[in-house]
């Protein structure tokens, strides 16, 4: 229970941790801050040779520029569809085989041994190979995307159905519930932080997957983008093309976590206790 | 796998067994690695009877309320059920992911899911509570919400695997007036796993203790309904109790 009338001198300590925290947070910018600057700096200052390194400014201007004349948006649509469709279709085939792998345990011998034989490829040594198969085209890309995305969840679905604590499923069965009824209630909520993680992985194996990828070939896409400017020397335009899959990867997380966060409420409770 | 007839149960009711048992079993066994821990089990419990299984750790107390839940698919015996059966574990065994009211409605279909959730949330001193998470309730209010969980269903037998054992004392003793109270308003039979000899006379009617994977003695508790440990006749079945049980006076 509360005591009605806390003491003062107890209040005042959280706040106070509250502000310490904030100073720290403020003291974290300072080093990236100095860097950035201190690089601006050297370029002005004629120290980095613009086609070795560009400064800031004049890479975010090319950003600028280029989203301006519309070659930025389309460039990125296609990288980000390639991520997509590639990210869906190992994502969709990763649950489906680790729902099977994870629930039956006929699915569980059949589908696991070769998915762990697989797993110790390297899915990026595949790419002379998957040349051969699918050619360099488009599906080559979506190929090494849906093969990075698939591994992370494969597991992480796989692990979060066995980690479901065998009591919860048979107190569902005492409360009447049928295998459908525990599928809903108990194992696919259960197994959703797994999902989770495997989910912010995959969209990391997406992206490295996609520079690789990218870079085999492309007509289109940031990586292509990247590869062109390489030949003309355009530096600034290789450099933005880094900032643009670092907030690509950024971002996709921020918004992850934040889904995560909203679905898994019940996960609040149990960290403030 | 145990032979389980629900509704209607005829035929031969066994020696213990009358026309009105809520519950009955017969030659029930079974064995972990081939070392049998119930060895034929017979038992019958009564409409509306309190019968707490007594005996010490490693007996089968547990796995025989398995076996009676049907929970247990390699145990043999026969075992009816007449009417329905509700499970309190001595976990809380609460679904993390659903707050509070969505656990009791666990299962639950009609129209009136809400109107049963909150009367039987009342009934346990938890109205308040039905928004809440499972991981913000205290153990005891997480094994009242069990014990909802279970009444809401309008239970003929209630299955209790040992459901204070895991609470502090304190918070026990309510638990048990709880379960005398309801059990007076609802009229339930319940089938109590326990270790606890005090427990198992203020609850039950009946005491059934089972060693050597048997039902070994069976000891009718006739007490007054508002018995308390401080009455002689009390103290003389504790002792006799114990005695039983190998535990030497002090």
């Amino acid at each position: 229970m509360l005591a009605t009338a806390p003491p003062t001198a107890v209040a005042a300590t959280p706040d106070a941790g509250r502000r310490r925290r904030a100073g720290r947070r403020w003291r974290r910018l300072v080093s990236p801050v100095v860097l950035v600057a201190g690089w601006e700096a050297a370029a002005r200052a004629g120290l980095l040779p613009p086609e070795k390194l560009p400064a800031p400014s004049q890479v975010l201007s090319t950003g600028v520029r280029l989203a301006g004349d519309g070659t930025l948006g389309v460039h990125l649509l296609d990288s980000l569809t390639r991520a997509g469709v590639g990210l869906l279709v190992g994502g969709v085939l990763a649950l489906l085989l680790g729902v099977a792998a994870g629930l039956l345990r006929l699915g569980d011998d059949l589908v696991d041994p070769p998915v762990q034989m697989a797993r110790m490829l390297p899915h990026l040594g595949l790419v002379p190979l998957l040349i051969i198969w699918v050619g360099i085209g488009e599906s080559l890309k979506v190929t090494l995307v849906a093969l990075g995305v698939f591994f992370p969840i494969y597991f992480n679905t796989y692990a979060g159905i066995r980690d479901i604590d065998e009591r919860l499923v048979e107190a569902a069965r005492t409360c009447g519930l049928g295998p459908a009824a525990r599928l809903r209630h108990v194992v696919l909520p259960g197994a959703l932080p797994s999902l989770f993680l495997g989910l912010r992985l995959a969209i990391g194996a997406a992206w490295l997957s996609l520079v690789v990828g990218e870079q085999v070939n492309a007509q289109t896409g940031i990586g292509f983008l990247m590869m062109e400017a390489r030949e003309f020397s355009q530096t600034d335009v290789v450099v933005l093309g880094l900032v643009i899959y670092a907030l690509l990867g950024l971002l996709s997380d921020v918004a992850l976590r934040v889904w995560e966060r909203r679905t898994l409420t019940w996960r609040r409770g149990l960290r403030a206790t | 796998m145990a032979t389980r007839t629900t509704g209607n149960l005829t035929g031969p009711t066994g020696g213990t067994g009358d026309a009105a048992a809520v519950l009955t079993a017969h030659g029930v066994r079974r064995a972990f690695d081939g070392r049998p821990v119930l060895a034929g089990v017979d038992l019958s419990i009564a409409a509306g009877e309190v019968v707490a299984l007594l005996g010490g750790s490693g007996s089968g107390k547990s796995t025989l309320l398995r076996v009676l839940a049907g929970l247990d698919a390699e145990a043999t015996g026969r075992t009816g059920l007449r009417g329905t059966a509700a499970v309190v574990f001595q976990e809380h065994r609460l679904l993390p992911w659903k707050r509070v009211g969505d656990n009791v409605a666990l299962g639950l279909t009609g129209p009136d899911v809400r109107a049963r959730v909150d009367r039987a949330l009342a009934e346990v001193g938890l109205a308040d509570r039905r928004r809440a998470w499972p991981a913000e309730l205290s153990g005891g209010q997480a094994q009242r919400v069990a014990v909802a969980r279970a009444l809401v269903r309008g239970p003929d037998l209630l299955l209790l695997d040992e459901p204070f054992g895991a609470l502090d004392a304190l918070t026990r003793l309510r638990m048990q007036s709880l379960l005398r109270r309801l059990r007076a308003e609802h009229g339930f039979a319940a089938l109590l796993v326990t270790h606890d000899v005090e427990e198992a006379l203020l609850l039950a009617d009946r005491i059934l203790l089972l060693d050597g994977g048997v039902i070994a003695e069976e000891i009718p508790v006739d007490l007054d309904p508002a018995r308390s440990p401080d009455q002689p006749a009390f103290g003389a079945l504790r002792r006799r109790l114990l005695d039983r049980l190998g535990v030497p006076a002090a």
